[in-house]
């Protein structure tokens, strides 16, 4: 049995306690790419990284980039929407088709 | 430059037919892995682009509430309200193999049988609008499950495709060519020994003949 984290801001995260997330509040990218290994090391299967944390965690996810688990992602944070999300997704259409077929652009 | 450091051989060239049938053959099977792969991402990102707008739409209107629910109420109700939470959800992870890649496929579980038996807290001392917050999110959390397996495996795929790209390519555009390539001078100059014998060969039965016979001084006399 797996379960799922939610790393970021308190208040970006707090709600997903209610539907039974675990939720990790951290600070500063040090705290968070700390919190980000030890999820992965207990097993975490998917792990919801708000936009601006995973902004600045940077090199410390090339680790879980091509292993199955845990699967990082990131998600809007309570301060808005930076597009990081879709950004991603873009990257991986570049990488696989070698241009952006999909989102036209 | 293939044909630098090869042996004109008869062995060199038998080996060097069956290293090119086999890489043609791998060539065309990558080819063909590398399209499936293709096509199973292409139809993956999309689904994952549709849930990725929905999701992050979802997840704004649920922020939205939140703020709404502390806006209404101080900061230690919710705290308190959220405390202790009732559901727990657990996701069964299991993988598929999508030409070679393994892509996970979760199944999630709840603690609690009733999917919608999320609220933690007497509505007593919370204002609706948490209600609200806590509902938003709960039913955005199996698009964001699946979002999660769908963007994996999207990441996956995609340094698969790659990483097969480039040996097609490579197959393609450097390891074929050169192997012809090397057939080709290794034929070449089989067929350039076997001449040149053949010219020797009869040069040796003139020399031989001219010795016997006596032609040159024949014709003279």
């Amino acid at each position: 049995m797996d379960k799922i984290a939610v790393l970021g801001d308190r208040d970006s995260i707090y709600g997903f306690a209610a539907v039974g997330l675990e939720t990790c509040p951290v600070q500063g990218p040090e705290e968070a790419a700390r919190m980000l290994h030890s999820l992965a090391e207990q097993g975490y299967a998917v792990i919801y990284v708000t936009e601006s944390c995973y902004a600045q965690l940077g090199h410390e996810l090339e680790k879980y980039k091509g292993v199955l688990k845990p699967a990082v992602l990131p998600i809007p944070g309570v301060y808005g929407n930076t597009g990081l999300g879709i950004a991603r997704v873009k990257g991986f259409v570049e990488k696989a088709v070698g241009s952006d077929i999909i989102f036209g652009g | 430059m293939a044909s630098t450091q090869i042996n004109p051989t008869r062995m060199e060239l038998t080996r060097l037919k069956r290293k090119l049938t086999t890489a043609l053959r791998g060539h065309k099977l990558l080819k063909d892995k590398r399209d499936e792969l293709m096509r199973q991402f292409l139809e993956l990102v999309r689904e994952n682009k549709a849930l990725r707008e929905k999701v992050e739409e979802g997840l704004a209107a649920a922020n939205r509430n939140f703020v709404m629910a502390r806006a209404s109420m101080p900061d230690e109700s919710v705290d308190v309200a959220l405390m202790a939470p009732k559901q727990e959800v657990y996701l069964e992870t299991e993988t598929r193999n999508v030409m070679s890649v393994d892509i996970p496929v979760y199944q999630y579980k709840t603690r609690t049988s009733d999917p919608a038996d999320i609220y933690s807290y007497g509505f007593a001392f919370t204002s609706a609008d948490l209600d609200d917050a806590v509902k938003s999110l709960a039913d955005l959390l199996p698009d964001l499950l699946r979002l999660a397996q769908v963007e994996k495996s999207c990441e996956l795929m995609a340094d698969e495709i790659e990483k097969t790209r480039r040996r097609v390519n490579a197959l393609e555009h450097v390891m074929i060519p050169d192997t012809r390539e090397k057939i080709r001078y290794i034929t070449m100059k089989l067929d350039e020994n076997e001449r040149s014998t053949q010219i020797r060969l009869m040069k040796v039965k003139d020399m031989m003949l001219e010795e016997a016979h006596h032609y040159s001084q024949r014709e003279q006399g």
